[in-house]
C-alpha cells in the first residue's frame, strides 16, 4: 500500500489533469444549460431556481477541480455580493413598479396601464424579470455557500 | 420492421450489461473492484440505452422536430460518456490518496 502510494505525490501538478481537462470541456455546455432553464422557465421544467442552481454549480465544479482561488479569481467575492443584490432588487423593484402602475405588488397585467400593450404580454415579461431575479440571486449565494463551507468561513482557500 | 428489432436489440444489451454491473457491484471483493464494475458497466449501459431511446424518436417522428430530440438525447450520451469516467477516476484518486486497501492474496 505504501508503495502504491508512492506514486501518487499529492502535490504533483499533473494529479489532478484528467479532472481538470474534462471539467474545462464541460463548464461552458453547463453554464449554457443553466442560463437555457433560466430563460426557458415559463415554457418547461425549470425555472429561476433551478437554472441558479445549475450556473452556480458550474462555478463549485471549477472550485472542486482546481481550488478555491481559482473560483475566486472567475467570479470575486465582491460581483458575488454585488450580483446577490442586484437579484433581490431586481425582483423587489418589479413587484413595486406592477404596485405603482396601480395593480397588487407582482401584478404584472397592471403594467398596460402605462405602456399600451396586452396584460399578457406583460405577464410573460414580468414572469421572466423575476425569474431572471432568482436566478442571479440563486447562482451567488450557491457559491458563496460552497466558499463559506469549504473553507470554514475563512475564504482563505481550504480545499 | 428491422428498425424496432435493432431498438429492442440494443436495449437489451443495455439490460444485459447493466445487470453484469450490478452483479459486480454486489461481489467483488473490495473498493477499487466494486468501482471497476460499477463505472464502466454504467457508462456503456448507458450509451446503449440513450442511443436506443434516440433511434426509437426517430423512427416515431422522422420530421425535423424528431431530429432536434434525437440530437439532444445524443448530447446527453456525449456528456455522460465525458463525466461519468471522469468521477470514477476522482473517486479511486481520493480513496488511493487517503489510503483504502486493495484486496490481495494475502496480507503482510
Amino acid at each position: 500500500m505504501k508503495r502504491l502510494q508512492e506514486h501518487f505525490e499529492v502535490h504533483d501538478p499533473n494529479l489532478n489533469l484528467i479532472i481538470q481537462t474534462s471539467i474545462r470541456i464541460l463548464v461552458p455546455f453547463v453554464q449554457l444549460f443553466g442560463l437555457y432553464v433560466i430563460v426557458h422557465g415559463h415554457y418547461s421544467p425549470g425555472g429561476g431556481f433551478q437554472g441558479g442552481v445549475i450556473l452556480g454549480a458550474s462555478f463549485i465544479l471549477m472550485g472542486v477541480g482546481y481550488d478555491l482561488k481559482k473560483s475566486m479569481e472567475l467570479f470575486p467575492e465582491a460581483w458575488n455580493i454585488a450580483m446577490a443584490n442586484l437579484g433581490t432588487t431586481i425582483f423587489v423593484g418589479t413587484g413595486l413598479v406592477c404596485a405603482a402602475a396601480g395593480g397588487l405588488f407582482l401584478d404584472y397585467g397592471a403594467l398596460s396601464n402605462w405602456i399600451g400593450i396586452e396584460p399578457a404580454a406583460w405577464r410573460s415579461l414580468g414572469i421572466f424579470a423575476v425569474e431572471a431575479g432568482v436566478g442571479f440571486t440563486v447562482t451567488s449565494v450557491m457559491l458563496s455557500l460552497f466558499w463559506d463551507l469549504s473553507s470554514r468561513g475563512e475564504l482563505d482557500g481550504g480545499l | 420492421m428491422i428498425i424496432n428489432g435493432i431498438i429492442v436489440f440494443l436495449l437489451y444489451l443495455a439490460l444485459v450489461i447493466f445487470a453484469t454491473g450490478t452483479a459486480g457491484i454486489l461481489r467483488f471483493p473490495d473498493f477499487y473492484s466494486r468501482l471497476h464494475a460499477a463505472g464502466k458497466c454504467d457508462t456503456m449501459a448507458a450509451i446503449l440505452a440513450l442511443s436506443s431511446i434516440a433511434l426509437y424518436h426517430l423512427s416515431e417522428n422522422p420530421d425535423l422536430g424528431g431530429v432536434l430530440v434525437a440530437l439532444k438525447i445524443l448530447l446527453i450520451l456525449v456528456f455522460v460518456f465525458i463525466s461519468s469516467p471522469t468521477a470514477t477516476h476522482a473517486i479511486s484518486q481520493a480513496a488511493l490518496i487517503i489510503g483504502v486497501e486493495p484486496w490481495g492474496r494475502e496480507k503482510k
